[in-house]
């Protein structure tokens, strides 16, 4: 079963993780160091291929099995990109090209490439084209995110490996499409490190002579936090589940909802584990900033709330009919 | 925190053809339902819409056929639920019996009990209110007072129910009263039991209170010596608490705790079509409908796979509660009342009115929180 692949690769990946993506791992990835370590701990599970057909090589999961995968990554705040080089490898595979070993990152050709600088190879999209560049094809243009996640421009100054179209089922938002959908998953992840980390100081930081989580003022913030991350994680695998169903591109609405929903869940569930860790989550030396600074940037990545809002609402004012039927056909597959 | 997970569920064989059908069946009623009865949703009383209903097999769907049910899934009960919402269809006569009082019945009852109250549940013959909050027994409940004493021949019951929804229009209540006194110094939450007053029965008295919209929607019942049959008790003497919450998944978690403006935001998509400053806002409020029909679909399947996802239930209707009470205020940023036509301004001003009651009836919204606090092991 592809499912239990899929639940015993996350698993793996959570223990390798805990032990190869501790928070001195994170502080030196921050400070501009590679965690080679980190990542070869990773690639031992062979991970790169897991959206990739069998009949390409890969071990031919589905989005919605690895979503389970990408919240791991987003729980460590994993300072590797193996969501970068798991897309990256099926969207190469989806236009025909081999996806390359090792590290491997994607996204649009004048856009900001996670981990650019990271990567062996990196392929840029234009479109529904997809070109695959050898690390020394590319030059950078160093930036990072406020996770301090590097994000690099790329100027092009080699031959591509590769050069393909993508088939109309992935279309020429892919890219876009391909980074909400990680992006959704790994928020999700990260919530629940942030929110396990809020719980576990509630039980433990005492004021007026008792753990502050037995005052229901932190009792209320925390189940807020908690519901807006069950909802992060439903809205991730249900957006998966729609590019199983539909394909990639015809799935660009849930990924949308999805997008919009766990950026706002970011958002309201960041604040409350800082209400919670008060002056002490604000320092450097705490944890807590790994994961809350990641949530702030990725709500940024695959499109922000703001613009698949305006996306999703344009498409739903130009729907013929009512709202309800149209949310309820997508399940079910029948005209609205 | 195993509580707080959801698995997806996919949409059950049929669900197509059955949603058609149940459209189908709206389209017919759809000219009676005027804008305050769409805005209503499921407060709508209308005793012929819900034999219509009934008529059709849609009240206990998922009750065996000998008892008047149509043996089917809860996944497929959902789909009846969330189109007579979306719709806005008074499906109050037949809310209650159907969500709650109904699967009581079935779980617990006698056989006799299932005989006589099912079938005519399940028709819209028999339309049931819950007697839970007294005078002083609010979010607390377990301090209630009213009292079912044993005497010869049945039970004889005294006290006061509130905020009964639908008390006076209702011909039968299952009430949670006390049996027995508390153990001294013990768990208030032994000693209640679940039982069935007859509201027409001699000392029942039903005084309809006035709501804010100037409506009487709900009720204070008193009884005074009301003598109940000894088959009055529903399950087990004293075992009243954790029969009445154990239902609590099945309240908490349906399309009835995100789809009560439902009918508003409809209006507000037609009326706000040609309106690209608007797209943003309606765009997150379609993200966030999306986002809880999900998870509101996926405790639907715990149900069907006999868990008791009574956590998840809580977070979906404390979640579900913020995003259906927020709407008419949402809306108004959109659209100023005045410049809404005719039908969309009556719902909205009914919805803006009524929908604090939202993270009220079911348990309030501090109530869902608790619960989901316990699940993190805080209290």
């Amino acid at each position: 079963m592809a499912s239990d692949i899929a639940a015993e690769l996350a698993e793996q990946a959570d223990r390798a993780l805990a032990d190869a993506a501790d928070v001195t791992v994170l502080r030196a990835l921050e400070a501009g160091s590679w965690p080679a370590a980190t990542w070869d701990a990773m690639a031992a599970l062979g991970p790169n291929g897991a959206l990739v057909p069998e009949d390409a090589g890969g071990v031919g999961l589905g989005f919605a099995d690895v979503a389970p995968l990408l919240e791991v990554l987003g729980r460590h705040a994993a300072p590797i990109p193996l969501a970068e080089s798991i897309f990256g490898s099926a969207l190469l595979a989806a236009a025909g090209i081999t996806p390359p070993d090792g590290v491997l990152s994607f996204g649009a050709r004048n856009g900001a490439i996670p981990w650019g600088r990271h990567a062996g190879h990196i392929a840029l999209l234009d479109g529904a084209r997809i070109a695959l560049y050898p690390a020394a094809a590319l030059e950078w243009e160093e930036t990072s995110n406020i996770g301090h996640e590097a994000r690099d421009r790329a100027r092009i100054i080699g031959a591509p490996l590769a050069d393909a179209a993508l088939p109309n089922g992935w279309g020429a938002e892919a890219g876009l499409l391909c980074t909400a959908l990680m992006r959704s998953a790994q928020i999700a992840g990260a919530m629940q490190a942030a929110l396990a980390l809020a719980v576990d100081h509630a039980n433990t930081r005492k004021q007026f002579g008792r753990p502050i989580g037995r005052f229901q003022a932190i009792q209320q913030q925390l189940a807020v936090f908690a519901a807006e991350t069950s909802a992060a994680s439903v809205a991730a695998a249900a957006a998966a589940r729609a590019v199983d169903r539909r394909g990639l591109a015809a799935a660009a609405f849930e990924i949308g909802c999805a997008k919009i929903t766990v950026g706002e869940a970011a958002t309201r569930g960041a604040a409350i584990a800082h209400q919670v860790f008060a002056a002490m989550g604000i320092t450097e030396e705490h944890q807590l900033h790994h994961f809350t600074r990641r949530l702030w940037s990725w709500r940024e990545e695959g499109g922000s709330e703001a613009f698949w809002a305006k996306r999703i609402g344009q498409e739903a004012q130009a729907l013929p009919g009512a709202l309800w039927p149209f949310i309820t056909a997508r399940e079910e597959e029948i005209t609205p | 925190m195993a509580g707080l997970r959801f698995d997806l569920r996919d949409a059950p064989e049929g669900s197509a053809e059955l949603r058609v059908e149940v459209r189908a069946f709206l389209q017919e009623h759809v000219a009676n339902f005027t804008p305050e009865i769409r805005a209503r949703s499921w407060m709508g009383f209308d005793r012929d819409f819900t034999r219509a209903v009934g008529a059709k097999g849609w009240i206990g769907m998922c009750w065996p056929r000998e008892f008047g049910g149509g043996e089917k899934n809860f996944l497929e009960r959902n789909i009846v639920l969330e189109e007579m919402l979306a719709a806005g269809a008074p499906v109050g006569a037949h809310w209650i019996g159907d969500r709650q009082s109904g699967p009581l019945i079935l779980r617990l009852g006698t056989e006799e009990q299932k005989r006589h109250f099912l079938p005519r549940i399940a028709s819209g013959e028999y339309a049931f209110c819950i007697g839970l909050s007294e005078p002083d027994s609010g979010s607390d409940l377990a301090s209630l007072r009213t009292k079912a004493e044993k005497v010869d021949g049945g039970w004889k019951l005294n006290g006061r129910k509130i905020w009964t929804t639908f008390g006076h229009l209702c011909d039968w209540m299952i009430a949670l009263v006390r049996t027995s006194p508390a153990p001294e110094g013990g768990a208030r939450h032994i000693g209640l039991s679940q039982v069935l007053v007859n509201l027409r029965a001699p000392g029942v008295h039903i005084r309809p209170i006035r709501d804010l919209v100037g409506e009487k929607g709900f009720n204070e019942i008193t009884f005074d010596d009301v003598m109940l049959p000894e088959d009055a008790l529903v399950g087990q003497e004293g075992a009243g608490w954790a029969q009445a919450t154990s239902e609590l998944a099945f309240e908490r978690s349906g399309p009835d705790r995100y789809l009560s403006s439902h009918p508003l935001l409809e209006a507000a998509m037609t009326t706000l079509k040609q309106d690209g400053a608007a797209a943003p806002a309606l765009g997150r409020q379609v993200a966030r409908l999306w986002a809880l029909r999900n998870m509101s679909v996926a405790v639907a399947g715990m149900l069907e796979d006999g868990q008791d996802p009574v956590r998840q239930a809580a977070l979906v209707k404390d979640l579900g509660n913020d995003f259906e009470q927020a709407l008419p205020n949402i809306v108004r940023d959109l659209i100023a009342t005045e410049d809404m036509p005719e039908d969309m301004r009556r719902m909205h001003a009914y919805l803006t009115q009524i929908v604090p009651t939202f993270s009220l009836r079911g348990g309030t919204r501090e109530i869902m929180r608790g619960i989901i606090a316990r699940e993190l092991g805080l209290r």
